[in-house]
């Protein structure tokens, strides 16, 4: 690819490549601690039949991890694009 | 059909391979129906499955080492995924998840967000790197990365440890479930494990293990929701339980008071491992719960994230991008089976606490129960256990003993399934600890065979002498891990747990700093690990020993002691030493790059 050596481009990609990590873990985050941590409270409301803290942890926060994974492919797919940095050889 | 054009003929293989596997499950419920035995048929499931896995082994044996490590670099992301899973999803996901929901309540579903958010850690911060960086083992990223022998070492040594302890629990599993379904002592059922993890490794490496473990995904995903569905289904829970069982948790929480839930067992069980059932199902009490809910939530991510023979099934993709995209299917393969165990736990406990249901125990006449069919197998085997404490005729709750282990095993038998399914969950399950200890003894011995051997040992070794000694290492390294799992040291459980606090405290900081971090260096990181490390495990060691836990910090989350100690020294030695080499930190910049080629050669 053209843009190998040229290190702004890398530059440039990288800091969106971080700003795209840094979003990913702060849902991440989110759905792992701070939800499931008040897991009391939130049972108090109810999803689809079950107590909501209950049913984040066995099944609304893994289904966000598979969707946020999916995610950021995506979005890490178009940042190396533009780039010019596609990873196909 | 094989080499070459066996990648371009995937689907059709193991199309092929599904359908077979169904045909054969169709098959041992037309001999039920004739009247062959529980036990034949048993037998058939773990023989015919284990012979399919010993045949794609010798299909795929190899003389090449990028095949032997790497698979070739060949696996699309999709198979990558469900070969992932499959070693991911240990003895312990299988067996023993719903188990220690079905005990532990709230404070254990840290467990099944931690086991799953950790591929979010996964993908961010470590797979699409290593996979650049093109090596074959982990420690061989550590090495190149910060220079020097010393760190290499290092890191094969919690390597082993890590992935040692890992296994010992997978050897265990398969043997308890051989011994089972084979009705042969647990002492020998172990062997007979052994055997067939080897048989699937030994020949291909890498290459082996990656068809074989697609395969074992295949088996295991079918054997865990096929017996839910059904046995919802029978029981009227529902077409798909997983979006209904809300009222089941409603139901167990309304009798848990009913039947005496908290109280101390009256009588102590005559063998190890049962327990009585004392942890409401959900109720979660905030404070220490949620501290101790999110430390082992964690543990156990950060664990994911630094347990090499997760991280080397990324290596195998073609590019970066296909070992991105194989983290999200290996993330979504692995949720099929983890938002189903808790639906089974759910309804499991219902089942026997519900004295609505046909199947409920608790408060039948004490005689009754001690009669059923599928009580009388378990006991013998000890994994269950009644008794009559306060001798009124009745089986109390306190009453019941029960190992967290079976609850998966006894499942189809408690809702009076088939014995075509009891003997399905047993393949299953099989698959399920055979596809993980195949991964780990691949990643122990090709750490030592790559990284000790060649690396520092004896670098002008030609390639057939490296593939030699990694064999060799492979099984003297089985060996010993079925030695001590047939000495039944801990539960399934907890040995696992310890493996991902050993991976977190001493690989997870040097790992994700390797990339995010150019300063980091070699000091550093050698003191990342051994300060990180050591801190777990002298934490452990005090914990284990009788030590008061610090702030409910227990032995399954001693990864919380040795993470941050791992961080701070790294940090710290790293700045009072010298940056690295501008060759190092040019590489950090190479590996951030998702394009153009790996940064070791293809083959080294």
């Amino acid at each position: 690819m053209s843009g190998n050596s040229n290190s702004e481009v890398r530059v440039r990609h990288w800091a969106r490549t971080r700003n795209l990590t840094i979003l990913v873990l702060v849902v991440w985050a989110v759905f792992s601690f701070v939800l499931p941590w008040h897991a009391q409270s939130l049972n108090e409301f109810s999803f689809l039949g079950f107590p909501l803290g209950y049913y984040l942890c066995v099944q609304g926060s893994l289904a966000v991890f598979v969707l946020l994974i999916f995610f950021q492919n995506w979005r890490q797919d178009k940042i190396d694009d533009d780039a010019g940095l596609s990873g196909r050889e | 059909m094989i080499k070459g054009r066996f990648v371009d003929n995937l689907g059709r293989v193991y199309g092929v391979y599904t359908g077979g596997f169904i045909i054969f499950i169709l098959l041992m419920a037309v001999l039920e129906q004739l009247g062959v035995d529980a036990a034949t048929i048993g037998i058939l499931f773990v023989a015919f499955t284990i012979c399919i896995y010993a045949l794609i082994g010798w299909l795929s044996r190899t003389m090449q080492v990028d095949a032997y490590y790497v698979a070739g670099r060949e696996v699309p992301a999709v198979y990558n995924g469900m070969a992932t899973a499959a070693d991911w999803m240990s003895g312990a996901s299988f067996v023993a998840l719903a188990g220690g929901i079905y005990f532990g309540g709230y404070g254990y579903l840290g467990f099944v967000v931690g086991w799953t958010g950790g591929y979010v850690l996964v993908n961010s911060l470590m797979a699409p790197y290593l996979r650049k960086f093109g090596c074959y083992t982990v420690p061989d990223f550590i090495g190149t990365r910060y220079g020097g022998n010393l760190a290499r070492i290092v890191a094969v040594v919690i390597l082993v440890v890590a992935s040692f302890t890992y296994v010992t629990a997978q050897i265990n599993a398969s043997g308890t479930i051989a011994a089972r379904a084979l009705q042969i002592p647990f002492e020998f059922g172990v062997w007979f494990g052994l055997l067939g993890i080897l048989l699937c490794s030994m020949l291909g490496g890498m290459r082996a293990v990656t068809w074989t473990q697609v395969a074992q995904y295949i088996v295991l995903i079918i054997a865990y929701l096929v017996p839910v569905i059904w046995m919802s289904n029978k029981q009227g829970f529902g077409v798909i339980p997983h979006f209904s069982y809300g009222d089941a948790v409603a139901r167990i929480q309304e009798l848990e008071p009913l039947v005496g839930l908290g109280m101390a067992a009256t009588d102590s069980a005559p063998f190890g491992g049962v327990r009585v059932l004392m942890t409401p199902h959900n109720d979660p009490q905030g404070g220490m719960d949620s501290w101790k809910f999110a430390t082992l939530a964690i543990c156990m991510m950060a664990g994911t994230a630094s347990l090499p023979h997760i991280l080397m099934r990324y290596f195998t993709t073609p590019s970066v991008r296909d070992a991105r995209r194989s983290v999200a299917f290996s993330l979504f393969f692995i949720f099929l089976l983890y938002f189903t165990a808790p639906a089974l736990a759910t309804l499991t406990k219902l089942q026997l606490l519900d004295p609505e249901l046909a199947t409920s125990i608790i408060g039948k006449s004490f005689e009754e129960v001690k009669n059923l069919a599928w009580v009388q197998n378990w006991e013998n085997v000890k994994m269950l256990f009644l008794t009559d404490s306060n001798g009124d005729g009745i089986l109390q709750l306190n009453e019941f003993f029960m190992r967290a282990d079976i609850v998966v095993l006894a499942t189809p038998e408690i809702a009076g399934l088939p014995y075509v399914i009891s003997g399905l969950v047993a393949a299953g399950g099989l698959a399920a600890a055979m596809s993980t200890a195949d991964g780990l003894l691949l990643a122990i011995a090709n750490a030592l065979s790559h990284d000790l051997y060649y690396k520092v040992i004896d670098p002008k070794a030609d390639t057939k002498h490296r593939l030699i000694v990694a064999r060799i290492l492979l099984i003297i390294i089985g060996i010993g891990a079925a030695l001590i799992a047939s000495l039944q040291l801990t539960g399934i459980l907890g040995a696992v747990a310890w493996a991902f606090c050993f991976a977190c405290s001493g690989l997870f900081f040097p790992l994700v700093l390797g990339v995010w971090w150019k300063r980091a260096n070699a000091p550093g990181a050698v003191a990342g690990m051994i300060f990180g490390f050591g801190a777990g495990s002298i934490y452990l060691y005090y914990v284990f020993t009788g030590g008061e836990p610090w702030m409910g910090i227990d032995h399954l989350r001693f990864g919380i002691i040795g993470m941050p100690v791992s961080l701070i020294a790294m940090v710290v030695v790293s700045l009072m030493t010298p940056a690295p080499d501008p060759e190092i930190q040019a590489m950090v910049d190479e590996v951030r790059d998702p394009s153009g080629k790996s940064i070791l050669a293809e083959t080294h």
